[in-house]
């Protein structure tokens, strides 16, 4: 049987092509990238390292901001990953909104929802089941 | 990536004939397989935060995975890290490869595909390792004293007893010896009804042993098609067909994984 999808499939994946000149950008920038996400994984590991949620039994006042800052930083890796890596940052505006728009609503509605849940309604019903 | 910028007027972009997003139909439904894929992970990892919210207190991270290989005890978080750089190095790797492919340069493409194919080796053994510490636990496990649940463990070359209460308290000298000698009951490593780290949220492991091996099966098959994928290579069949397109999308499924570890070990290791 004769495969439809990999002749059209030629248009597209020729274009894709490139010259030694447009390699040599490319690999810079693939080495920039590589150097940020290094540098933001080795600060995520030493804060951990250094910075305790608890001393002694007595919870770190300011535990919420590296909390914050983690989410921040990894969000800033997954940006990377996902336009550079993925080359998402290259396809067409609109490809990057079918993929983006509807996952991002999804998992916002649901942190939200599970996590408010979990915090207003679960936590007060543990404690009278065993306090 | 040329194509990508070139102008278009929307009557001929929507005007049937091509793809209006300029892209072949193999990365499309890649991408849309992604999309599903990261669904199914999103929803568990907002299943553990839902369940990390509504139980009163959670092991940390770095107390529970403090070991190195050949090494023992006391290098927190040190070990998933190391994995961390690994997976992320090996998804540079693979960007390597796919810009090869670019320029139909198939020894380059074969090289950084093999070591993709290395560093995902890597990966899965680690996570192998981290089970097999996992499930067996530390020394000592825990106890049930008179105080509730504690972590055992001896400094100094097992001479000074020390309990660990969570939340950074820490008992040692004659107290912590008459607490651990009145204990009630011992657990020891993991299994998915009881768990020493977390012995009143017996839901860590569980978490654990599914978020971590849902993400391990997908590195290992990513580690299985790009083996395939760089076997053609190597058959000269991509040079046949004048593109490396299948590079490209095995590559997509790849920097996924390695997305999905980044969220794993912040939400899992450091938060």
């Amino acid at each position: 049987m004769e495969r439809d999808d990999l002749i059209n499939d030629h248009e597209y994946s020729l274009l894709a092509n490139h010259d030694e000149e447009h390699g040599k950008a490319i690999r810079k920038k693939i080495w920039q990238v590589t150097l940020i996400l290094t540098i933001i994984t080795v600060v995520e590991v030493s804060t951990g390292a250094f910075i305790k949620q608890y001393y002694d039994g007595i919870a770190n006042d300011y535990w919420w901001l590296i909390k914050w800052s983690f989410i921040i930083l990894t969000i800033v890796k997954a940006g990377y990953i996902v336009l550079v890596f993925m080359h998402l940052g290259d396809e067409r505006k609109n490809f990057k909104w079918v993929i983006l728009g509807p996952y991002l609503l999804f998992i916002a509605y649901l942190i939200f929802i599970c996590l408010s849940e979990a915090a207003d309604y679960l936590s007060p019903m543990i404690d009278v089941i065993s306090p | 990536m040329g194509q990508h910028s070139e102008n278009i007027s929307k009557s001929k972009l929507w005007g049937g004939g091509g793809s209006p997003f300029r892209i072949s139909y193999g990365k499309q439904w890649m991408w849309m397989f992604l999309v599903s894929d990261a669904l199914t992970f999103g929803s568990l990892l907002t299943a553990y935060g839902f369940a990390r919210h509504s139980a009163d207190s959670w092991p940390i991270g770095e107390e529970t995975f403090n070991a190195m290989p050949f090494l023992g005890n006391g290098y927190p978080l040190l070990y998933v890290a190391l994995m961390t750089f690994i997976l992320i190095v090996s998804s540079v790797t693979m960007v390597l490869a796919v810009e090869a492919g670019h320029r139909k340069d198939k020894k380059g493409v074969a090289k950084w595909l093999l070591l993709t194919v290395v560093g995902g080796v890597f990966f899965v053994s680690s996570q192998a390792w981290e089970w097999y510490h996992f499930i067996h636990g530390t020394h000592y496990g825990s106890v049930l004293t008179a105080e509730g649940w504690a972590v055992v463990e001896y400094l100094n070359g097992g001479k000074d007893l020390i309990l660990k209460f969570g939340k950074g308290v820490i008992v040692d000298g004659a107290t912590a010896q008459s607490l651990f000698d009145g204990a009630t009951a011992t657990m020891q490593g993991a299994n998915l009804i009881e768990n020493e780290y977390a012995p009143e949220v017996p839901q860590y492991a569980n978490f654990f042993f599914f978020i971590t091996g849902f993400h391990g099966f997908h590195v290992f098959s990513g580690v299985v098609f790009n083996l395939i994928v760089y076997i053609n290579v190597v058959r000269g069949v991509y040079d046949e067909r004048g593109h490396f397109e299948m590079v490209e999308k095995v590559g997509l499924y790849w920097h996924f994984v390695d997305l999905v570890w980044v969220f794993v070990f912040t939400f899992f290791y450091l938060v």
